[in-house]
């Protein structure tokens, strides 16, 4: 970097004995400060990549660090090299693990983590894990190990119980948050939330929604009141409503409920409770739950429809008027997850009733039975993109689609950052042309220029894949399910997708040759995942070969017990994940899966 | 004593390949002592195994109606009648954790699913229950539910082997649920996989 002329007083003036130094050479302090500024990672990573100087400073004052896949780097690495670290977040099974594609015992056990965080960031405040195998061991040496621990969010994890549980309440006396989304909590019927000691009052965040056993409503009701700063409540299906009616008396701050089990025989005094417990809720904006067919109930929210700005009915098998009334109302939702006993005449609803939605949500009630019962087709996402300007992502299930509707969804809404559409049956063509999906496919990349996630299905051909690789440019995470009819619909991703990220495949005709052909493209990817494709072991072992800075995990068909390396190169592969990494292979494999 | 007896015998049988797909099942508390009475294929009960005995000792019995036809989509056993429509697995992309909680969901309301009706007997009882198999994702929730359904002063304890018995928290009786399978053996519930 060549020296620049020293900033301020130049030299015109006389004897500059107390110039300012070279801009370069400024201490590390002032770049810390400044880079401080810069909030996502991706631009102090750029920083940090400048010179020498930015690193040193970048890297010592990084406090939030987000490693997206567990296996690309180790946590003694990752300790090393960010000493400062406040907050975490570690991510690890990939993203078909939640479909039940990933083998038991694959890996991704946070105790490694665990372990290099307690040597490594004692002042430690903040841990994320997503899709890891969390154990009650963990979760006593996060309580042990950080004096002021603050945030625990866990999503799709396993591995603990309530024993564990009970540790962190114990332990973390200067906990903000407990977050316990969608993971499988064992009951060891250890009444953790008595735990908390009469003197802990710093909860903001308690979500325990997915714990399946009791917990006691006294010493809940105790905790939340002490807790006057308790923003996020959300229950689990054990709190019974006359419970939830005087909960929230004493936390009327609330600004999010997760509601749990919402079902109880109708009682007006019952009815009378809850309403006058909702009117006490002034602040209360996202709602959540476990709503099963108590329509009468559900008058006792409209107080609070018109400030929620986040609803969350997936769950929720109130079908007809009463739902559609209950989401009329709440004229300011920004988001909306609902099952598909909304119909389409219910998203037409939302379409006339909720302009400022930007999230929506659409869940199969009925995901495995093949008989069409609930009136939800095109007509409802097409309603809703019309109408909704400030929509941009989008999750669908349906059961039939048409090119044209999607053609028109991509005109009304080239804001779309998020679009997955989800036809239930696979290969299933547009129903009243009988042609593959192509072209509404081709329309969506076209248009949304800001599109970074899709997921693409029904009947569809390598052409969609060509205008995919050519168009959608800031696009960073792809999923496709049996689609395309050869190895160039592979290829055209591989070769375009400029900013691919996450490649997730399975049942494609796909093979061999556009994996080799673009190995390069991998390593600039974080991953890629390909099950029941046409892969041979011949292809993943070049693969390895080729491209040593990338590990080639192969998972077995669990039935077939021999050894990969008395495999022949023809034979077939039946899942393939390949991942980036500085940490070279791993050593934690079940026995089904090995590293090529 | 019988029921010990009993209960070691269940203990000893291996977990068969139970199929609830294709068999009839009953669901009976007994107390010690009582002799099952003929069951179909298999029988499903709960048995009371504290010491303190009843003299008269009444019965719950449970069988169920099960959809012969219903394919499974984990039935390992070939004698399951074919499936009308083969599922793939992890298709469609329903995360595991909503598709347990759609169960939960289908059960208390018109289910959309065939119900897997299954009859129930406790020993003590005037009357037999049903309860629908599907309607809950484990043992736990099945419990649970018996326990609602029967008798509110029934808690659930929780053994360190992992064995369940629902209690009676007025007398002390300890009930065990037990099931007959499609062999007539007497089998402790919750050894084999929910599923």
């Amino acid at each position: 970097m060549a020296p620049a002329a020293p900033m301020g007083r130049g030299g015109s003036r006389a004897a500059p004995a107390a110039a300012a130094p070279p801009w370069h050479v400024l201490p590390d302090e002032v770049w810390e400060h400044a880079f401080s500024f810069l909030p996502a990672d991706s631009d102090r990573g750029a920083a940090a990549a400048a010179c020498r100087s930015w690193l040193r400073a970048e890297r010592r004052s990084r406090r939030r660090l987000a490693v997206a896949n567990c296996y690309a780097a180790s946590p003694q690495d990752a300790v090393d090299r960010f000493p400062a670290v406040r907050a975490v977040e570690v991510k690890g099974k990939p993203h078909f693990a939640d479909f039940g594609l990933v083998p038991p015992a694959w890996g991704a056990a946070a105790a490694p983590w665990v372990a290099a965080a307690a040597d490594g960031w004692p002042l430690l405040e903040e841990i994320s894990f997503k899709r890891m195998v969390v154990t009650d061991d963990c979760l006593e040496m996060i309580a042990a190990s950080f004096r002021n621990f603050q945030v625990l969010r866990l999503v799709s994890c396993e591995g603990f119980s309530t024993a564990g549980l009970a540790a962190i309440a114990a332990g973390c006396r200067n906990l903000r948050e407990l977050d316990l989304q969608e993971n499988e909590i064992e009951d060891c019927s250890i009444h953790w939330l008595s735990l908390f000691p009469e003197s802990f009052t710093s909860l903001v965040t308690l979500n325990f929604s997915c714990l399946e056993g009791d917990v006691n409503i006294t010493v809940l009701e105790r905790l939340v009141t002490r807790c006057h700063n308790l923003k996020t409540l959300k229950l689990n299906n054990a709190i019974p409503l006359d419970k939830l009616a005087n909960l929230l008396r004493k936390a009327p701050q609330i600004v999010e409920l997760g509601t749990g089990r919402f079902s109880a025989d109708y009682h007006p005094d019952l009815f009378s409770k809850l309403e006058a417990a909702f009117a006490g809720c002034k602040s209360l904006r996202r709602l959540s739950g476990a709503w099963d067919a108590v329509p009468e109930y559900l008058p006792a929210f409209y107080c609070v429809c018109d400030g929620l700005t986040s609803l969350n009915l997936s769950y929720t098998t109130v079908r007809g008027p009463e739902l559609i009334k209950f989401i009329s109302r709440c004229k300011k939702l920004q988001l909306l997850w609902v099952m598909d006993l909304i119909e389409d005449r219910g998203l037409a609803v939302v379409a006339s009733s909720c302009n400022k939605l930007q999230e929506l949500r659409v869940f199969p009630s009925a995901p495995f039975d093949a008989a069409e019962q609930v009136s939800l087709t095109e007509r409802g996402l097409v309603d809703v993109s019309a109408s909704c300007p400030m929509l941009e992502s989008v999750l669908y299930f349906c059961r039939r689609m048409t090119n044209e509707a999607l053609i028109t969804i991509a005109k009304n809404r080239p804001n779309f950052t998020c679009f997955r559409l989800c036809i239930i049956e696979p290969h299933t063509p547009d129903y009243t042309t009988h042609q593959p999906l192509d072209a509404g496919f081709s329309a969506i990349v076209e248009s949304c220029k800001g599109l970074r996630r899709l997921s693409v299905s029904g009947l569809l051909t390598d052409i969609v894949f060509k205008s995919i690789g050519a168009h959608a440019d800031r696009l960073e995470m792809l999923s496709i399910a049996f689609a395309g009819n050869s190895d160039l619909g592979l290829h055209y991703i591989l070769s375009g997708c400029k900013s691919l990220k996450k490649l997730e495949i399975r049942d494609c005709p796909f093979g061999d040759k556009p994996l080799l052909a673009n190995a390069a493209k991998l390593e600039t990817m974080r991953s890629l995942w390909m099950s029941t494709c046409s892969l041979t072991l011949g292809a993943c072992r070049q693969l390895a070969r080729k491209m040593p800075r990338l590990s080639v995990e192969v998972m077995n068909d669990p039935r077939r017990r021999c050894p990969l390396d008395s495999l022949t190169d023809e034979s077939p592969v039946e899942t393939l994940y390949v991942y980036r990494t500085i940490a070279g292979p791993r050593f934690d494999t079940p026995a089904c899966v090995q590293i090529v | 004593m019988s029921v010990e007896t009993e209960r070691s015998s269940t203990e000893s049988s291996a977990a068969s390949g139970l199929d609830f797909e294709d068999t009839a099942l009953t669901l009976t508390l007994r107390l010690p002592g009582s002799a099952p009475a003929p069951a179909p294929a298999a029988v499903a009960s709960l048995s009371s195994s504290s010491s303190s005995a009843f003299p008269d000792a009444d019965r719950k019995r449970a069988s169920s109606d099960t959809d012969p036809d219903r394919s499974s989509p984990l039935a390992a056993s070939s004698d399951a009648a074919p499936a009308p429509k083969a599922r793939v697995v992890g298709w469609p992309p329903v995360r595991s954790y909503r598709k347990n909680a759609l169960a939960d969901v289908a059960g208390s309301s018109k289910a959309n699913q065939a119900a897997k009706f299954v009859k129930v007997a406790v020993d003590g009882a005037p009357y037999l229950r049903k309860v629908d198999l599907q309607a809950y994702a484990g043992y736990d929730q099945l419990l649970r539910a018996l326990q609602d359904k029967f008798f509110s002063h029934f808690t659930i304890r929780k053994f360190a082997d992992d064995e369940r018995k629902l209690v009676d928290a007025v007398n002390g009786t300890e009930y065990v649920p037990t099931y007959e399978d499609k062999d007539g053996d007497w089998m402790l519930v919750g050894d084999v996989p929910w599923k």
